[in-house]
């Protein structure tokens, strides 16, 4: 018999060694997931594959994780957002792609999810309050999604949304920030290998206090730049407007970079807490991440563009 | 009951207040329920407990007045006490804990970031009421001295509120709060000094 369709598959078509040695606890997710035993959006298994830019560092734990968020949609207190994100609708879920492009619209989450396949991104996670986490992120890369749009050679800039939705979110019924949270990059850190749009943490889709059901991480930037459940992306000419930013430039910049020679003006970014850790380590420039983005800064003053 | 017992029963009652905030996170701390950064949370609690003791000791002589309740001003000692006592814990759990005893970082830090030199300023400031908190510190410096000194704590709770305000990212309504409650506990005083100077 000839087998036709050999040659197209490859290794990333094999279940991945960890999905499959977990099996049972997939299927009991599902099971649960089905039984609706989990209530709200319940957490489901994702296929991905490894991928070599993950660092293999001791990662945080899951429950930490998931408790000890910033995300102020839901409120500004570490636990809030577990407290409190459990009624945000994650489903059904869209991106609105639009600006300098040649195909702008607006693109279910079920069809983002087929642009490339998953892949297991194990990042440290550098929050500006001082404190770092190392996640095993399951997302697609950025620049796949962005290369499927075809931007046009006026998009030097790419703006995110979050989703804008008080009755779920009821951290937005205070004018604490300037709701909806906006960020952006330039062009080249969008299409950066690093620059992950993620779905999943330790093998399962978002839980909704880590951004679910979609949301970037740019691992060599703080926290606050990897923007949550994104409802809009836009491509355009000029550097957009970012919510820190917006509410204090002199202490959040648009790069915001992780670097421990430029100081937050409040206190230092020299050193860092390892959530589950005792002792402060030491913080690595670009977050340990500078082989592969310091190129893009060459000649810039980082004390300047911060 | 007699009248004896009653204040016994009231006063203990008072410590056990200002005792609770301590047993609760002595507790929380125990069974490792402080969350993902224990450390921050307990040098926030601290410090939180440490303002909110310290508000509670401006408010003691306002109350006492306006209730007619001259006695409560006893309890003035033992809260001041305690908000010392929090503050304490609150700088030893920070320069021991989350700076590991690294003092050269932590006199940069006080240098440098306005925050901690303004909560270093009124713990500085807090050090000689807790230490002429005794009877015979009052006896020895003369009441008229000692009341003197300890209108320090007019400019130590605002440090404190201050001291919070600024470390606060983007929701200043908390630290606001109090601070308005100093502002009314405070203005109190000016408008009486005012009523006084008039009669």
């Amino acid at each position: 018999m000839l087998i036709r369709n050999a040659a197209g598959l490859t290794e990333n078509d094999v279940t991945p060694h960890e999905v499959y040695l977990r099996r049972r606890e997939f299927m009991a997710a599902g099971l649960a997931a089905g039984l609706g035993l989990a209530g709200g959006a319940a957490a489901a298994p994702l296929a991905f594959k490894p991928s070599k830019w993950s660092t293999d560092e001791k990662r945080t734990k899951l429950e930490d994780i998931t408790s000890y968020n910033n995300f102020y949609e839901f409120g500004v207190d570490k636990d809030d957002p577990a407290k409190n994100a459990g009624r945000l609708k994650t489903s059904p879920w869209s991106v609105v792609i639009e600006g300098e492009c040649a195909k702008p619209g607006r693109y279910a989450l079920e069809d983002i999810l087929k642009t490339a396949p998953l892949e297991e991104r194990i990042y440290r996670l550098r929050c500006v309050e001082g404190w770092s986490m190392v996640i095993p992120w399951i997302g697609l890369p950025l620049a796949a999604l962005i290369g499927r749009v075809q931007p046009t050679s006026k998009a030097k800039f790419v703006s995110f949304e979050t989703l804008m939705r008080p009755d779920q979110m009821i951290g937005q019924r205070s004018p604490y920030l300037d709701w909806p949270y906006r960020e952006g990059l330039r062009i080249d850190e969008v299409v950066n290998p690093l620059t992950l749009l993620a779905v999943g943490l330790y093998g399962q889709t978002l839980p909704n206090q880590n951004g679910a059901p979609i949301r970037l991480v740019v691992p060599w930037k703080y926290g606050f730049k990897s923007i949550k459940s994104v409802v809009r992306i836009r491509l355009q000419e000029t550097q957009p407007k970012t919510t820190w930013q917006m509410l204090n430039a002199r202490e959040y910049g648009f790069y915001s970079n992780v670097n421990p020679a430029v100081d937050h003006p409040r206190w230092s970014q020299a050193n860092e807490r390892r959530i589950g850790e005792f002792r402060r380590r030491e913080t690595l420039l670009f977050n340990g991440y500078g082989d592969q983005v310091a190129g893009m800064y060459r000649g810039m003053d980082l004390r300047k563009f911060y | 009951m007699d009248r004896k017992t009653r204040e016994r029963i009231v006063y203990g009652a008072v410590w056990l207040a200002c005792l609770a905030p301590f047993v609760w996170l002595a507790a929380q701390a125990f069974l490792a329920e402080l969350g993902a950064n224990p450390i921050e949370r307990l040098i926030r609690q601290l410090g939180v407990w440490g303002l909110r003791l310290l508000i509670v000791g401006l408010a003691i002589t306002p109350l006492a007045r306006i209730l007619k309740q001259p006695r409560l001003i006893r309890f003035r000692r033992t809260v001041g006490l305690f908000a010392f006592a929090y503050v304490s814990a609150h700088l030893l759990t920070y320069v021991g804990v989350d700076q590991y005893f690294d003092f050269g970082a932590v006199w940069r830090d006080i240098l440098k970031r306005p925050f901690i030199t303004l909560g270093m300023m009124a713990f500085v400031l807090l050090v000689p009421l807790a230490a002429t908190s005794t009877n015979g510190m009052i006896r020895r410096l003369g009441p008229q001295a000692w009341r003197r000194l300890h209108w320090l704590i007019y400019a130590i709770v605002p440090l404190g509120v201050v001291h919070y305000y600024l470390l606060v990212k983007a929701d200043h309504r908390p630290p606001l709060v109090y601070g308005a409650i100093v502002f009314v506990l405070l203005g109190w005083r000016v408008a009486e000094r005012l009523r006084n100077l008039r009669s």
